[in-house]
């Protein structure tokens, strides 16, 4: 699977000396530049605070760039609010539980699809129910009462409502059996073989590896390395050498 | 209606219950609508003042209960909607102009009450609610020209339907009563609608809320907009069902008890503050024959419920079924 360099796809998203932090005093990325193309994963990796998470949460909009400039096809995004990259096309699943526990699996997609016409709910929701056969078993169960892996999957689908051309996506690995894992990277690496862009922060390392293009490795809020995910993979210093220790063993 | 299909214990099963529940409701309320045929006049002035404060814990339990925002200032909008009703009311406006202008100005008031809740939560909403309430009680009690300051305003007329008066007792509760279901209904509606399950993603995530493209400045103001409006509807069938209003009532331990009303039903819960408000308003007189013990024993009905049933009385059905699971 992980796979050649097509280096000529366009880049879909560009982080260019981007400064981001939670607050004023607080700089989490320090000038990080990278791009995620179409049609690719790009996973982005580095230790615990490296500031995975605060890249993606710059990119949807939650933090505003201090400095810098992020594109989206060539157009900048800096101060757009999240439903406005979202109704561009942009989803976002953060790290952890997402789903509105106390609302059944039926509730929590409606939700995910509350920004789009009434008229094309219905058929949208059937759209994912139609990938997700687990999840349209228990359509009118509780979102608590599903398993780790269902529930992923859910938050997952309720993405996929918008038809996103970009995929965000934090650690989606935690939490699961290494077969759900597998299975989950699956779909993400199907997404991007129709075409979407996902940009994935992973801690399982090796997993994420086979199913991505390319690897960024970010280390203090700067991007350290920039490799495509096959020559990473055979690196046998893997672990020692930009991960600080910090990675669990890879799941079998 | 089946408006219950919200309660999460009924969530699994739910075809069949939802029927029986439905009927089950369609009893209590007929049977509520003939109970002051058996009463004497006081016990229906009650049962009104029940229906009264119904809708304004209704619209509180929107805004505490499933938008998970903390407001200890809703006695100050329905006593707002009570001051513009026995003003205009006396002036001879139209009551049926009055209700939805009080609606709009504690709806608008409750946009602007809303704003500190985009910046701080929980405690500190608290007490800058706390602070409103005060200071409407204060403008109350204060501006005499406007609001009789103390002595209040009295002789508060009543309204008339298709010409019908109004005037009796029992032709005043009906009317409450059909008034008090109707915005039960609406709200019933709103919270099954997926605008209205937004209030909830509010409650239980709003980082999450927010990446789902759920506008999360809206419905936090919209929260509390609402539960005002429902209070100044309130209030305007208060000033009318009392026909005299007066500071007192809108003090904000008045807004304390409202409070407690929504968490002893069970906190967004669709019918948690008919429950609550049972407890708030009718309880109290049952213990009246207590005197001076009676708030003593009130308040430690409250405590023990509290330690013994955090989630209020319609989490019972839950707590049992989760007990069987268990053993
Ligand atoms: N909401 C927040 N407020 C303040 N500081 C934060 C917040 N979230 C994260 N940080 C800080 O920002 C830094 C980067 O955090 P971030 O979550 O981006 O790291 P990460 O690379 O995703 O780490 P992990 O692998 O543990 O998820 C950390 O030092 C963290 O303490
Ligand atoms: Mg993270």
């Amino acid at each position: 699977m992980a796979i050649d360099e097509a280096r000529g796809a366009q880049p879909m998203i560009v982080f260019e000396n981007v400064v981001a932090g939670y607050s004023p005093s607080l700089t989490i990325l320090n000038g990080t530049t990278f791009d995620a193309r179409a049609g690719e994963i790009t996973l982005l990796i580095g230790p615990n605070g490296a500031g995975k998470s605060t890249v993606l949460k710059t990119l949807f909009g939650i933090l505003t760039p201090r400095s810098g400039e992020i594109r989206f096809e060539s157009r900048r995004i800096n101060a757009r609010t999240p439903r406005e990259l979202l109704a561009d096309g942009i989803a976002f699943v953060p790290q952890g539980r997402n789903l509105f526990g106390s609302l059944s699996v039926r509730h929590n997609l409606e939700l995910g699809g509350i920004t789009l016409p009434r008229a094309d709910l219905a058929a949208r929701i059937d759209e994912v129910l139609a990938r997700f056969p687990r999840i349209r078993e228990r359509i009118d169960n509780q979102a608590s009462t599903l398993s780790g892996g269902e529930q992923k999957q859910l938050e997952i689908g309720r993405a996929l409502l918008l038809r996103p051309r970009v995929l965000l996506i934090d650690e989606p690995s935690i939490g699961l059996s290494p077969k759900l894992v597998q299975d989950v990277m699956t779909l993400l690496r199907a997404l991007a073989d129709a075409g979407t862009t996902v940009l994935m922060v992973e801690q399982n390392v090796r997993t994420a590896l086979k199913y991505a293009n390319r690897a960024l490795v970010l280390e203090m809020g700067r991007l350290a390395l920039d490799r495509p995910a096959a020559e990473l993979l055979d690196d046998a210093d893997l672990n020692r050498l930009f991960l600080g220790g910090h990675v669990k063993a890879p799941a079998a | 209606m089946s408006v219950v299909a919200d309660d999460v214990a009924l969530a699994r099963t739910r075809r069949p219950l939802l029927r029986t529940a439905n009927i089950a409701i369609a009893i209590v309320v007929v049977a509520f609508a003939l109970l002051p045929l058996l009463l004497k006049s006081y016990g229906t002035y009650l049962c009104t003042l029940f229906c009264v404060t119904l809708m304004a814990t209704y619209g509180l339990n929107l805004t505490v209960g499933y938008a998970g925002q903390m407001s200890l200032g809703q006695a100050a909008f329905y006593g707002i909607g009570a001051y513009i009703a026995a003003i205009a009311l006396k002036a001879g406006i139209s009551f049926y102009l009055v209700l939805p202008v009080a609606a709009i100005v504690c709806f608008v008031v409750g946009l602007l009450i809303g704003f500190p809740a985009l910046r701080v939560q929980h405690h500190y909403l608290a007490f800058a609610t706390l602070g409103f309430n005060i200071l409407v009680y204060l403008v109350m009690r204060n501006e005499e020209k406007i609001t009789g300051g103390t002595y209040g305003i009295s002789g508060v007329p009543r309204p008339t339907l298709f010409g019908l008066s109004l005037d009796g007792v029992l032709a005043f509760f009906w009317f409450t009563l059909a008034a008090t279901l109707i915005l039960i209904a609406l709200l019933g509606w709103l919270l099954r609608s997926p605008w209205g399950r937004a209030f909830a993603a509010l409650r239980d995530n709003p980082i999450r809320a927010e990446s789902l493209g759920i506008n999360i400045t809206v419905y936090t103001l919209l929260a509390f907009a609402i539960g005002a409006a429902c209070a100044g509807i309130a209030g305007v069938f208060f000033a009318a069902l009392v026909q005299f209003v007066e500071p007192a009532p809108f003090h904000f331990a008045a807004s304390l008890m409202m409070l407690l009303a929504i968490i002893v039903g069970g906190s967004g819960r669709f019918f948690g503050p008919v429950i609550g408000t049972v407890v708030i308003v009718l309880l109290p007189e049952w213990l009246r024959f207590m005197q001076n013990w009676y708030l003593a024993i009130f308040g430690f009905a409250v405590v023990a419920l509290m330690i013994w049933l955090p989630g209020g009385v319609l989490s019972i059905p839950e707590r049992f079924a989760l007990g069987k699971v268990r053993r």
